[in-house]
């Protein structure tokens, strides 16, 4: 298992020279990268043109490699991904943008339908290599409707992957091996973590990527693979099962309580790196599970039952849920509905004592 | 309150309903039926604001003596004519066939195009290989119409037996044919309206030759996708025909119910800035020359065009249907645009080109030709005898690879 710091540097030796960028730059980089070497691959959403994104993603993108390749699209998620579908019925590998995670609704039907199930019911005559991307997560004071974490509604289809990165050198590569998967990829980027890393701590002043050592990213082609998950921080006393945001939040809840906690950023949510979780739970006896979107049948539901399946005789305390509460995202209790380093640390501390 | 103002009439939500229902005929008039030969034939390079009067007539060509008429009549040589006749001929006898096979539990489940042959089976006469058709689960005839693709095959998906290139994951009828531009079938209408406008505009990308070929019926329109597949279509000028199959009826439902009353899908299309044109779809000559036109428009790349082929579903809706609970028992007889099979024969014999012992000629060798593939799928099993794929190919293709979770699952199941 290796550790980040020697992910990175894998990476590096990989992939030539380094840049420091943010996330935003990383995934540009990582489309950037794919469309210069492959002819097929298109990028197209809302604003996502001569714009460049409201988050600035593909900036630069339609002038350095046409309209014809990186286009402004309707307002209209399902015709987004049920055109992205026919592309790539045609043989092209389109990554659409959807403006935020909260507004894929409208294109459930083409991504569970679709998608989804064009292989299966095709028994392989179609396949659908696409990657919808949307930036998800709270944090942000967003509201009800750019706040949402929707990853559970993928994880359940099955057909799709759901990837979620948490630092700038994870995200273009797993953006890479997204876009180069002949599967449908689900791909959530965590709004919160584009300019800098969050550990929940709203009141402090943010720290740029630029102050982080996963900001080195390679300037080339280079991936992260999928269904690999992260040891983000190695330890003893639990196990942590998060991704996004949530790393970030969670390793700052170890450092506040001291409790030697081993995080697993997850990064592929579905199919995942089961034996990372597994090694680990088996290891420490203890797991947390924490994720911003709502408890009730959300993800932290089936990791923890995975859990409870493979590891039951190694459990030392229940598996406990840190999660955002049973209601949609709430305004101005943005700080009471986040699960932040405190709640998390409270549950640290329930597991260890348990 | 101004005194002078009559007093408010309670409002009244209007549910159109179809004129005939079990027992009372239908009045046909709603359907604006123009003669033979009299609508126009605008050249292909028309801007879409121009087919307006074309969206809101009927192209015809076929007149009551089975003559060809007008501006629309199309090149197509007696051998084409026969074989096209001969392919819906095919197309009625492989339904019939298919239809007692799932009477005799040889398959769960069909659904026949009685009535519409002439649509599918005309405008792939006018598309050309590499083309690729986003079809709906009635358009059977482009397959029917080729050389190329077996029925053997066919009937093999239908029975869900051990030869089903789909490996029994599909319904009946939810072909997929790659090979022959024939996109895999979903349950969920109106997907693949929007997914054929992408596949155009990916062939525009790169710079191809190649068109799409959409479709969806009447009731279908009423879903969002149809929108979307013509506001993308519009705005992008995607090299694609875009289909309205309507065959007046969606299950039990009239066309009224999405969206017909007073108006036509045609004009739906010129709304939204596309070439539009309303055309007898039981009317084999009209639906190539239609087919042609539209084709040739988009390989020009002057962009989509709408067609909306009016004709009727004479058939139950599928195999668990009965359309007597909804509407005239004898509602097709009465149906002003007759049938297209028939219409084709007197036109060809008007010709001098067939005759009826032809006709009753081909109607034997066809029928022979069906039982002979019938036997020979049946020889490969059918979801009644048991000889199904394998459970184990059940947990294939989800993914390319399969992942460990699917293979725990498969070990689960001991396959
Ligand atoms: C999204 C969706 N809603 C409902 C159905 C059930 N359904 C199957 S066929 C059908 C009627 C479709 O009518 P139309 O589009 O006119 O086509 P036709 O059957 O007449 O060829 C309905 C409602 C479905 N398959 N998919």
């Amino acid at each position: 298992m290796l550790t980040r710091t020697e992910q990175a540097k894998l990476a590096l030796a990989e992939a030539g020279p380094t840049q420091p960028m943010t996330m935003i730059q990383a995934l540009r980089s990582a489309l950037d990268v794919t469309m210069a070497r492959d002819d097929n691959v298109v990028v197209f959403g809302e604003d996502v043109g001569y714009f460049g994104g409201v988050f600035r993603v593909t900036e630069g993108l339609q002038q350095k490699y046409g309209k014809s390749r990186c286009f402004d699209a309707p307002i209209n998620e399902g015709g987004i991904v049920g055109a992205a579908i026919g592309m790539g019925a045609y043989g092209l590998r389109p990554i659409v943008e959807i403006q935020f995670a909260d507004y894929f609704y409208p294109a459930a039907d083409q991504i569970i339908s679709e998608a989804a199930r064009l292989r299966f019911r095709s028994a392989g005559d179609f396949t659908a290599p696409i990657t919808i991307r949307m930036p998800c997560g709270g944090g942000i004071y967003g509201g009800q409707t750019h706040s949402q974490s929707p990853e559970a509604i993928f994880t359940h289809v099955c057909g799709l992957r759901t990837v979620m990165p948490s630092n700038p050198i994870d995200a273009k590569g797993l953006l890479i091996s997204a876009i180069e998967c002949d599967d449908p990829v689900i791909f959530l980027e965590p709004k919160r973590l584009y300019n800098g890393p969050f550990d929940g701590h709203h009141d402090r002043p943010v720290v740029p990527w630029s102050k982080h050592e996963l900001c080195n990213v390679p300037e080339g082609h280079y991936t992260t693979p999928l269904e690999s998950a992260a040891v983000f921080r190695s330890g003893a006393a639990l196990t942590v099962l998060t991704y996004g945001t949530m790393v970030w939040v969670s390793a700052c809840a170890a450092a506040e309580t001291g409790i030697d906690a081993e995080i697993i950023d997850l990064r592929s949510l579905w199919p995942l790196d089961i034996q990372t979780i597994e090694a680990s739970v088996k290891k420490t006896g203890r797991c947390v599970v924490v994720h911003e979107a709502t408890r009730t049948c959300g993800f932290g539901a089936e990791l923890a039952s995975m859990v409870q399946e493979r590891c039951f005789y190694h459990l030392e305390a229940p598996i406990e849920r840190v999660t955002g509460w049973d209601t949609p995202y709430p305004h101005a209790q943005e700080w009471a509905y986040f699960p932040g380093p405190e709640r998390v640390g409270a549950a640290f501390k329930r597991a260890v004592e348990a | 309150m101004d005194q002078q103002q009559p007093p408010a009439t309670p409002l009244q939500l209007h549910v159109p309903e179809p004129t005939g229902r079990p027992g009372v005929a239908t009045d046909f008039s709603f359907l604006h039926v123009s003669p033979a030969g009299e609508v126009r034939r605008p050249p292909v390079d028309t801007p879409h604001s121009e087919t307006q009067d074309l969206a809101y007539a009927l192209i015809r060509v076929l007149d009551e003596q089975g003559r060809a008429v007008g501006p629309w009549v199309p090149d197509l040589d007696a051998v084409q004519l026969r074989r096209g006749l001969r392919a819906m001929m095919k197309t009625r006898i492989f339904d019939a066939r298919m239809l007692i096979a799932q009477r005799q539990k040889k398959l769960s489940f069909y659904m026949q195009c009685l009535g519409e042959e002439a649509i599918a089976v005309a405008h792939s006469l006018a598309l050309k290989a590499g083309d690729m058709c986003f079809p709906t689960y009635r358009q059977q005839g482009l397959l029917l119409a080729r050389d190329d693709v077996s029925m053997v095959e066919m009937m093999c998906q239908l029975m869900s037996n051990e030869r089903d290139p789909l490996k029994g994951r599909q319904l009946p009828v939810m072909y997929s044919y790659k090979r022959a531009g024939f996109f895999t079938i979903s349950g969920n209408l109106a997907t693949q309206f929007i997914q054929s406008v992408g596949w155009a505009m990916a062939s525009a990308i790169k710079g191809d030759t190649k068109i799409a070929s959409g479709w969806i019926g009447d009731g279908s329109t009423a879903e969002s996708d149809f929108h979307t597949a013509l506001t993308f279509a519009h705005v992008y000028r995607a090299p694609v025909i875009l289909n309205v199959v309507n065959n007046q009826w969606a299950i039990s439902t009239f066309q009224a119910i999405a969206g017909g009353e007073s108006t036509t899908f045609a004009a739906k299309g010129v709304g939204c800035g596309i070439a539009s044109l309303r055309v007898d779809g039981n009317d084999f000559l009209a639906v190539y020359a239609a087919s042609v036109w539209a084709a040739e428009r988009a390989r020009r790349n002057l962009g989509p065009t709408l067609i909306e082929w009016v004709t009727y579903r004479a058939g139950p809706h599928s195999t668990s249907d009965d359309p007597s609970k909804y509407r005239p028992a004898d509602d097709w007889q009465r149906f002003p645009l007759g049938d297209p099979i028939e219409r084709l024969k007197v036109h060809l014999i008007g010709l001098g080109e067939w005759s009826p012992a032809q006709h009753e000629q081909a109607r034997k060798e066809l029928e022979a030709e069906v039982a002979a593939a019938q036997k020979e799928a049946e020889s490969h099993g059918s979801l009644l005898d048991g000889h199904i794929p394998s459970a184990a190919s059940m947990f294939e293709d989800v993914y390319r690879d399969m992942p460990w979770h699917l293979r725990e699952q498969r070990q689960q199941l001991g396959v």
